[in-house]
């Protein structure tokens, strides 16, 4: 029992870690998640659109991009992207393969989230794109104002969990290599582990994700929660509600 | 309702042909609703009703055939100017889920009109107090009675000054005692010269409301008249068995 605790929960390695994990682990690992949640829910939206047009020349490349970043598997893509362009443009971003990082995970995700909004623009009643041209809106205005955020509303859960995963995900960049002052967490509690023999500082890595992902995972809860009871008839909350999309217009 | 000055048109429809791959919906159609008149098409499902109604906003462009509005084609013009012209409500009312009712008619006012948001927030509160709703104007549509959501959806397609409105089965998704209501709407819109294309089944409308009928089978117009005529004097077979089922 002793030797357990010794490897896992060794205060020593613990409290040796734990700076570097707050102080630059985690601003990288924010960073990293942040900015490819960012780049990938904008292309992804960019994907779901082409996706669902009529013309065939914007749908069909969506098509292959979204079949292949999601066939991969992330660490491959990460570092053909990550290795790879590092050799070819080097010239334009020196050598520093942190941008490529955050490149790599934004594709990666915008083909997940291209098909997660895809999914939700999707499920929206067609009479609603009808009213709105009905009425004279043209067809991107009537993505843009109504059809699009009624479909994100619905899909705001399976978008929560995408984040959680790039969260997780941003460890991958671990294999291409990063400077000291660049290290996430994973890479950061690894590392001790490595010159250590000892498991403790990947627990507390482990820790300080965790601190990140529960409130997401209760975030998602939560939403779901409201989009359920949002459908009821729910007097004064009119215009306050944001969430509550209209579950009489699905008939 | 309030006695605003409409702008009306003429509406007209030659020889109009659509076909969903093989199947023929529609097999030239002529129809013609003058400035201020109320035409009600009736006949069975799957006989073209809705498919002509929506040639006329050109939801449905026809593979065949020539729209006019006050006496100008149209067929080939802007699509969005064409609905800019035409109202219309639809079965299931389609309000914006995501918007409150007010919002609902402030949408398409200042995107499709361009009004300031407060043009179009005034002009979007009378035309619910017109249609009896001004008391709801901050509630989500979905907190709104299945006949009170169909109000603001006429409210709304009103507000863009339509000069001719289409109602494609409009009370067919109510409960039975919400139809008058919005019948009776209609009919005052009748009265006020607005053009109206009706595709119903409420037959006591057509009778009473109606300049003209229009009886349509297996895509195309069987028989047209005065709702005297077609009601009490059918002369085709089809429409014959047709009233004898539904009257």
């Amino acid at each position: 029992m002793d030797q357990f605790f010794d490897t896992f929960l060794n205060w020593d390695y613990i409290w040796q870690v734990f700076p570097d994990l707050l102080k630059t682990g985690l601003g990288n690992t924010l960073i990293l998640s942040v900015s490819s949640a960012l780049i990938g829910t904008v292309l992804g939206m960019v994907l779901a659109v082409m996706g669902l047009s009529a013309k065939r020349w914007l749908r069909w490349p969506a098509r292959v991009y979204t079949d292949i970043f999601r066939g991969l598997p992330a660490i491959l893509t990460i570092l053909v992207i990550g290795q790879g362009l590092f050799t070819l443009a080097r010239g334009l971003i020196g050598t520093n393969p942190y941008p490529l990082g955050i490149l790599a995970l934004s594709l990666i995700a915008s083909a997940y989230i291209g098909e997660i909004f895809r999914s939700g623009i999707q499920s929206v009643d067609k009479g609603q794109l009808e009213a709105s041209r009905a009425l004279g809106m043209s067809y991107t205005k009537a993505m843009l104002l109504v059809v699009i955020p009624q479909g994100v509303r619905r899909v705001l859960p399976a978008l929560v969990n995408q984040f959680i995963a790039l969260v997780k995900d941003s460890t991958l960049v671990y294999f291409l290599g990063f400077i000291t002052s660049q290290r996430e967490l994973f890479r950061i509690g690894q590392d001790l582990a490595a010159n250590t023999g000892n498991q403790s500082p990947l627990v507390a890595a482990g820790v300080v994700y965790l601190v990140i992902t529960i409130p997401l995972t209760h975030l998602v809860n939560f939403i779901d929660k409201r989009l359920q009871t949002g459908g009821k008839v729910r007097p004064g909350l009119g215009q306050s509600n944001e969430l509550s999309a209209g579950g009489v217009m699905g008939q | 309702m309030t006695t605003a000055a409409v702008r009306s048109s003429s509406v007209e429809l030659r020889d109009i042909h659509v076909s969903f791959g093989t199947l023929e919906v529609l097999r030239g159609v002529d129809l013609k609703v003058p400035s201020g008149g109320t035409t009600c098409v009736i006949g069975p499902s799957g006989s073209g009703k809705s498919t002509l109604l929506r040639c006329v906003n050109r939801l449905q462009e026809p593979d065949r055939g020539d729209l006019l509005l006050d006496g100008e084609s149209v067929i080939t013009a802007d699509p969005d100017g064409v609905r800019r012209r035409v109202g219309m409500v639809f079965q299931h009312f389609n309000l914006f889920g995501h918007r409150s009712v007010l919002d609902n008619i402030v949408l398409p006012l200042r995107s499709v009109r361009r009004l300031s948001k407060e043009d179009a927030a005034e002009v979007a509160r009378e035309r619910l107090a017109e249609v009896g709703l001004a008391d709801k104007a901050p509630y989500r549509p979905s907190a709104l009675s299945g006949g009170q959501q169909q109000r603001v959806a006429i409210a709304r397609a009103l507000a863009m000054e339509p000069e001719v409105m289409l109602f494609d089965e409009a009370t067919s998704a109510l409960d039975p005692e919400l139809v008058k209501g919005i019948l009776d709407l209609m009919a005052g819109l009748a009265s006020r010269g607005l053009t109206l294309l009706v595709v119903t089944h409420e037959m006591g409308f057509a009778r009473s409301v109606a300049d003209e009928v229009a009886f349509m089978d297996a895509g195309k117009i069987v028989e047209h008249g005065t709702p005297d005529r077609i009601f009490d004097e059918p002369e085709s077979p089809r429409l014959q068995q047709f009233l004898s089922q539904v009257l």
